[in-house]
């Protein structure tokens, strides 16, 4: 769930400091579990009298359900339950019907791989041995899969008599979403430009590729009360739609996040846990459920494919006078609003007069996309770049000079709406420019690219607790899944507020039940959101330590100050009294008033966009088409980086996905709209011989809404190696790549097209 | 599904000939184990050979190499002398799949295995390898390129099972090279592949060559024009063009999620030039 | 179908179990046997998040029947450390923060480890293919490679 963007905080968090725990490079708290197998994730857990449960999928890519008999799955020995989409409560507002849509199809199917029914027995070769013995009788129906296609008028409907809001005359039934952005006269500023280019560009949908697929093991009692364990990047999502899904009250449900094997944004939303819980509740047994590699590809979210088409116009100096960009984006069979993000961050690091961005989202017979690291800019940002780029090799301009003069700056009215506060696109593309990278000889056959990248990042509805142990230790619950290493960058944050050693505080993602909501761990929010409010819940406990000293001082508690991890007497008057620590506060609590915790809760604001600048060398075989990665540098403004490993971590991370998505990475459907590729054999993500070392050069321009400075970093890493990528291969071979993956027969059809 | 493990050969051959259902041989199951998972295959019978002597050897033999079946890729890696011998054919095993594939995938399960774009066959077909099979009927030895005769069917019979693989002895100066072209640097099954296995005088000229392309056809193409193209010559820039040339000629390849016939096509010759030219070098020639 | 009786030994003890002939290693690990290290990323081989050593040899345990493994020697992430003494590759995992979601972790150990006892001064290239079986999704690799290359100096002394 994609909170909407809010315009940031008037800069009244940030305060500076010298800090002595954030910054540092402690282990992480996970890190032994992780190491030695102990840690448990999603399908790692089991319960007594478990069943397995396994879901039938349809086999075509569009098809009405005309009946589903599951008696003889009923009949099988074993088989202890059976759901169709009868199974759950249909939901009021559609966002959250479309999602239990896609759990259990109802009334048609919407792409090969769409779930129509499951079985709970007793393993899961009874489980599978039951779907076969399931009879569904099919209506096929015509269907699509391109984006383009999609939108012409001969499409096939996917949602006959859905009405979508604000969808202009002459796009078809199949377009869900239309959205402009923008300021100032294009036009006007076209026929300023000395030169113009306009090109038109394809990406691919590629999926996130984590590791883990997805697993969940749910029961239910005879007394309605639930529990589910699953590996999630939002634990109370899941609680809030499994128990709508179900129809029980959010507080009878209780969900536990496992660690995580990945998620990039595609543990956003739940495929398996309504269903688990249907069937937890029918058998009235625990039901495990876990994804295979195939299911994963089929059917869960990858992210949007894109067709867009972008216009920039330039002075012979490399002034842009005008940038204007249409984006139609396909998102699987139901409604999102990725297309949105994309027609808002397309021209996002650009101060320009003259900006346009126009975007569709269209439905096709794919599966529903989830959000990707970024979702929406990647695609787009690779064509705005892709475009600069080819106006500064026309100009014979210098790609960072030309990107330093159009950049966006504090006060820049930005393309999508708001005004920048300080942002850090200057510093990043200053950097890139002064690094050795950028002046190092480049070999035969090679070129450099370059590419900047922008996310927004979100804040956020987040809840934290903290209470202060009588020995002087700290435990802090905080509730968003740790995808990147968060749980040491919390604790960092409480250790450094309360001013105590890092060893000293422990963090635990807690249940559902242990604490107020959370939004999903998404839109880069955590150590941004989660941080505010571990500070501000640190500072709630040291309001309340610092009453308990004065207190024991009988002096006032406005007299009292905070330092070093102690209370002391603010000033002479106040009196002298030796420090109080908080371990010897917390020793005497029960006397002085009782246990000691901090909490904090908010719908946090000011998250502070994030911008990055991608440099890659790369080396193109001319005979074969083969794109070697030799040299990469991420440079990204993190605003305070808490544990820099971890935010290098992101960056590398970030940049090898976009790596994948430039090269190699895509879903391929066949002429009978099934997916082709649905495994690591043929989705091919990077390997370790792939890549050179990624080199990280993390920036600190303090974000005002955070009182560190904290910006989000997780997702703007995998924005610019995509065009960084296309315009190091313009560079080495001379030919300019506009569809989305630059595989090597494409690489070399190019060249080969070019002799 | 039945599940055994015979001591011996003989053994192994009755159970097979007996079954009357699907039947698979194990050895390192790289295969067979995924074919089970998709459910490609509900085989009603699997034999396990590795308990069988002889199957899990590596023997010299009259200045050549026996290889059993059930030997690993990294068992032959290891191997310092087979790899001195038959670089080509053992770095081609060597690419098949991850370093965990390789610690179970074999020679003979690759070439049943009749992928068209298996990566040992082409190497083994260049260095003309023989193999060795025992049947209901007794021993038989037949070269490893009559094995494969479509995609995922082999001239085996019922019962019968390849025991070993014998790469021969050759002359000196002689060098063999394999290559394949993937789109990222390992862990992709071959888009186009070439074997050249050839032997030089002590004038550098090429007095013998063997080129053999894979996945650009159902089988494994045996390119006579290209070895003709470098014979007779120190591999100047003419004949290995024409080689090239050849060897993109002799492609029928399809259009798959893989590659395409023009990109197949293409790069088959890339990939058999560069092959020779290792090949060459590997022999003592110096260009 | 009859189950299969295995007797083995896992990370040096002995181990029984009963499975399914269709029973892969991998499976009886996870199911049978407690032993959650190895995890399940794709069940064809393509991932390695499953791997582990088998009478020393390294290999992706869904490509090994459970049966297979009767009399052999199975070595899984669980038998790195020393009771609480962490192998150097497990310390060094942690100090160069090689790890984000950990779920390709025990296969890189495990991986990493058949590389070192092989070959214990590999170049940065050759720690890359041979890890190339292991697929991560969030280090980019970078944090991985400059771990296991650390761990092999230590190891040797250097």
């Amino acid at each position: 769930m994609v909170t909407e963007y809010k315009e940031g905080a008037a800069g009244t968090e940030y305060s500076k400091r010298d800090f002595k725990v954030v910054g540092t490079r402690p282990p992480r708290p996970d890190g032994v579990d992780k190491v030695t197998g102990r840690a448990l994730f999603g399908a790692d857990l089991t319960a007594p009298g478990m069943l397995h449960a396994t879901i039938l999928r349809s086999p075509h890519a569009h098809a009405r359900i005309v009946s589903i008999d599951i008696s003889g799955a009923l009949a099988l020995d074993g088989v202890k339950a059976v759901v169709t989409s009868n199974d759950f409560v249909k939901q009021g507002s559609s966002g959250n019907q479309d999602t239990l849509d896609n759990c259990m199809a109802r009334g048609k199917v919407f792409y090969d791989g769409h779930a129509v029914a499951a079985v709970a027995a007793v393993s899961v070769k009874v489980a599978n041995e039951a779907l076969k013995l399931i009879k569904v009788e099919y209506e096929v129906l015509p269907h699509v899969t391109d984006v383009d296609a999609g939108m012409l008028d001969s499409a096939p409907v996917l949602h006959e008599g859905r009405k979508f809001r604000n969808i202009p005359e002459g796009n078809n039934a199949n377009v869900s979403g239309y959205w402009e952005f923008g300021h100032g006269d294009t036009d006007a500023g076209f026929a300023k430009a000395d030169i113009i280019v306009e090109r038109s560009f394809k990406t691919a949908a590629t999926h996130q590729g984590y590791i883990e697929p997805h697993a969940t093991l749910a029961t239910m009692g005879p007394d309605g009360r639930g529990e589910i364990w699953a590996c999630t990047q939002g634990h109370y999502m899941v609680r809030d739609m499994a128990a709508a899904f179900v129809g029980m009250d959010t507080s009878q449900l209780r969900v536990t996040p496992s660690e995580i094997g990945g998620g990039f944004g595609g543990k956003t939303t739940v495929y398996l846990e309504p269903v688990a819980l249907a069937l937890a509740k029918k058998s009235g047994r625990p039901v495990k459920m876990v994804m295979t590699r195939e299911e994963v590809f089929r059917a869960s979210g990858p992210t949007t494919s894109s067709s867009t088409d972008v216009k920039i116009g330039m002075t012979k100096d490399g002034r842009i006078t005008a940038g204007q960009a249409k984006l139609r984006y396909q998102g699987g069979a139901y409604p999102n609003i990725t297309a949105m993000l994309g027609a808002m961050t397309a021209f996002a690091a650009y101060d320009l007069d003259a900006v346009q961005t126009l975007a569709w989202n269209v439905l096709t017979n794919r599966p529903k996309q989830a959000a990707y690291r970024a979702p929406g800019a990647p695609m787009a940002i690779y064509a705005v770049e892709s475009v600069v780029d080819e106006l500064c090799q026309k100009l014979d301009l210098d790609p960072i000079d030309v990107r330093l003069m159009n950049a966006a700056k504090k006060g820049t009215l930005s393309s999508y709406g708001p005004t920048f506060d300080e942002i850090g696109l200057v510093a990043t593309l200053e950097a890139a420019k002064a690094h050795p990278h950028y002046a190092a000889p480049l070999g035969p056959n090679q070129g450099r690219g370059v590419s900047c990248g922008f996310w927004f990042n979100f804040a956020g509805n987040t809840s934290v607790s903290m209470g202060i142990n009588e020995d002087g230790t700290v435990s802090v619950i905080e509730g968003n899944p740790d995808i990147g290493g968060s749980r040491a960058s919390i604790s960092m944050m409480a250790a450094e507020e309360l001013g105590i050693p890092f060893d000293k505080v422990r963090t635990i993602v807690g249940d559902t039940n242990s604490i107020g909501f959370n939004d999903v761990t998404d839109g880069s929010r955590v150590t941004f959101s989660v941080g505010l409010a571990t500070i501000k819940a640190a500072r709630a406990a040291i309001k309340n330590m610092c009453g308990r000293a004065a207190q024991v001082w009988g002096i006032d508690a406005d007299a009292v100050d905070w330092v070093d991890g102690a209370a002391v007497p603010m000033g002479h008057n106040a009196g002298e009294f030796p420090p109080m620590t908080l371990a010897e506060i917390a020793k005497d609590s029960a006397k002085t008033g009782g246990p000691i915790a901090g909490h904090h809760e908010v719908n946090a604001d000011g998250a502070g966009v994030s911008f990055g600048v991608h440099l890659v060398d790369v080396e193109v075989d001319p005979e074969t088409g083969f794109t070697e990665i030799k040299r990469y540098t991420v440079f990204q403004d993190a605003g305070k980086a808490i544990h820099p490993d971890y935010v290098e971590g992101q960056m590398q991370g970030g940049a090898v996905q976009g790596i994948g998505w430039a090269l190699n990475e895509e879903y391929i459907y066949g002429e009978d709209g099934k997916l082709q590729n649905a495994g690591f054999l043929d989705y091919r993500i990077p390997v370790a011989s792939d890549l050179p070392m990624i080199d990280a050069v993390i920036l600190e321009i303090p974000n005002p809404g955070h009182p560190y400075g904290v910006r989000g970093v997780g997702e703007t890493g995998i924005v610019p190696p995509l065009a960084a990528v296309a315009n190091g291969v313009s560079h080495a071979a001379g030919v300019r790549m506009t569809e989305l993956p630059m595989s090597p027969p494409r690489i070399l059809a190019a060249i080969d097209g070019a002799k | 599904m039945r599940f055994e493990t015979p001591s011996t050969v003989q053994e192994a051959v009755k159970l097979l000939n007996d079954s009357s259902g699907i039947t698979r041989i194990l050895a390192g199951g790289t295969d067979v184990l995924v074919q089970l998972r998709l459910k490609l295959v509900e085989p009603e019978l699997i034999v396990d050979i590795k308990h069988i002597d002889a199957m899990r050897d590596i023997t010299a033999e009259d200045g050549g190499f026996r290889i059993g079946a059930a030997v690993s890729g990294a068992e032959m890696g290891e191997h310092a002398d087979l790899v001195a011998l038959w670089p080509g054919v053992v770095e081609a095993m060597e690419l098949v799949g991850s370093t965990q594939v390789q610690g179970r995938a074999t020679l003979a399960g690759n070439l049943c295995n009749a992928s068209p774009a298996a990566d040992s066959v082409p190497a083994m077909v260049a260095a003309n390898a023989v193999a060795t099979i025992v049947g209901p009927n007794g021993t038989r030895e037949c070269p490893v390129v009559e094995i494969p005769v479509g995609p995922s069917k082999t001239s085996l019979g019922k019962g019968e099972i390849i025991t070993s693989i014998y790469l021969p002895t050759r002359p000196e100066n002689s060098g063999d090279a394999y290559l394949r072209f993937i789109p990222r640097t390992e862990m992709d099954i071959a888009v186009s592949s070439a074997g050249v296995n050839l032997t030089i005088d002590s004038d550098g000229v090429v007095t013998q060559a063997r080129v053999a392309l894979g996945a650009v056809a159902p089988t494994v193409v045996v390119v006579d024009d290209a070895a003709k193209a470098i014979i007779g010559t120190k591999l100047d820039d003419d004949a290995v063009n024409a080689l090239q040339a050849a060897c993109s000629a002799a492609c029928s390849p399809i259009d798959d999620k893989r590659g395409t016939v023009e990109f197949r096509t293409k790069t088959a010759g890339v990939m058999a030039k560069r092959a020779a030219l290792i090949a060459y070098s590997r022999a003592g020639g110096s260009k | 179908m009859s189950k299969i009786h295995v007797s083995t030994s896992i990370n040096g003890d002995a181990v029984e179990y009963l499975c399914d002939p269709s029973e892969t290693l991998l499976d009886v690990l996870r199911n049978r046997v407690g032993l959650t290290g190895a995890k399940e990323g794709c069940g064809s081989g393509d991932c390695g998040a499953c791997s582990v050593e088998l009478d020393g040899r390294l290999v992706c345990s869904c490509l090994v029947l459970a049966a297979e493994a009767e009399g052999k020697e199975v070595s899984t992430v669980e038998g790195l450390a020393d009771g609480d003494k962490l192998h150097i590759l497990q310390q060094k995992m942690l100090e160069h923060a090689a790890l984000q979601c950990g779920i390709c972790t025990p296969g890189i150990l495990v991986a990493a480890k058949a590389l070192l006892e092989k070959n214990p001064d590999p170049t940065e290239t050759e720690v890359r293919y041979w890890l190339a079986g292991n697929l991560c999704r969030c280090t980019g690799y970078d944090k991985i490679i400059r771990a296991v290359m650390d761990a092999a100096a230590e190891m040797r002394g250097a």
